[in-house]
């Protein structure tokens, strides 16, 4: 199912690829979020997605590390227990693309993720959650990096 | 061709905890090499998981994810021989898709 705002969301997205495509022609596939995962920050993020101004909830949870000792593998995982919830997001507030991850769940999957990001330094790493009513949660975590992963 | 995924799809209950493995570069188009040239970006930009032909997750992923992606999650109501299935594309076009029985 599409909403009007997702489909919104793509057509932007559709159209930025397009001014885009005569550089990059590979990446211009109608359904990755490209201005999303441009977004400098979060709330930049979130609105390329069709989402509303985020607001932090204990209701979402993110898990990782305290500190990383490498940055290139960080574990992070965004879990809620809320039902409704369309989309999970992870952000690296400080990496060069702050967007890492957009989780499209369905009713079939638990809202409850884990993969592992790059983090060039200690950074806040963000969950959201976008919800099947309009509403965008999200919580916070600092993750201290000791060795940077984003370096050649 | 890229090397295959591991896949583990392991039930308790009603549920069942899938992990996967990519082998994937992720190279995030940021660095550069000896030469001073920049690699150009090269990463899983979508990943979709399928159980029993049935589309359950999709994601779309930037650069920021780390090379050889992991991805945990846990799908409802899988039953052990159930086959959940998983799908990646990256920003070359390459694509690639493993199977695994639920145990």
């Amino acid at each position: 199912m599409q909403t009007r705002r997702e489909m919104m969301a793509r057509s932007a997205a559709v159209a930025s690829l397009l001014a885009t495509a005569g550089f990059l022609p590979m990446a211009a596939r109608a359904e990755w979020p490209k201005s999303a995962f441009e977004a400098k920050n979060m709330a930049d993020a979130v609105k390329a997605l069709g989402g509303s101004a985020p607001v932090e909830s204990k209701d979402v949870t993110i898990t990782g590390p305290d500190i990383a000792e490498n940055g290139a593998v960080v574990p992070v995982g965004c879990a809620t227990a809320l039902p409704g919830v369309k989309r999970l997001l992870l952000l690296v507030e400080k990496n060069p693309s702050v967007l890492a991850a957009v989780f499209n769940v369905t009713d079939a999957v638990e809202a409850n993720l884990s993969t592992r990001v790059k983090m060039g330094q200690s950074s806040n790493v963000f969950a959201v959650a976008m919800m099947g009513d309009g509403k965008v949660l999200y919580s916070v975590k600092e993750i201290k990096v000791t060795l940077g992963g984003c370096g050649g | 061709m890229a090397d295959p995924m591991r896949i583990r799809a392991q039930a308790a209950g009603d549920k069942t905890t899938v992990r996967v493995l990519m082998s994937h570069e992720m190279e995030t188009g940021l660095r550069k090499d000896s030469a001073g040239k920049v690699i150009p970006a090269w990463f899983i930009q979508e990943v979709t998981a399928t159980h029993n032909g049935k589309p359950v997750l999709s994601a779309d992923w930037g650069p920021s994810i780390s090379k050889n992606p992991f991805m945990q999650f846990v799908v409802k109501g899988a039953k052990p021989g159930d086959k959940i299935a998983v799908t990646w594309v990256d920003n070359k076009g390459d694509k690639r898709t493993d199977e695994a029985t639920v145990s």
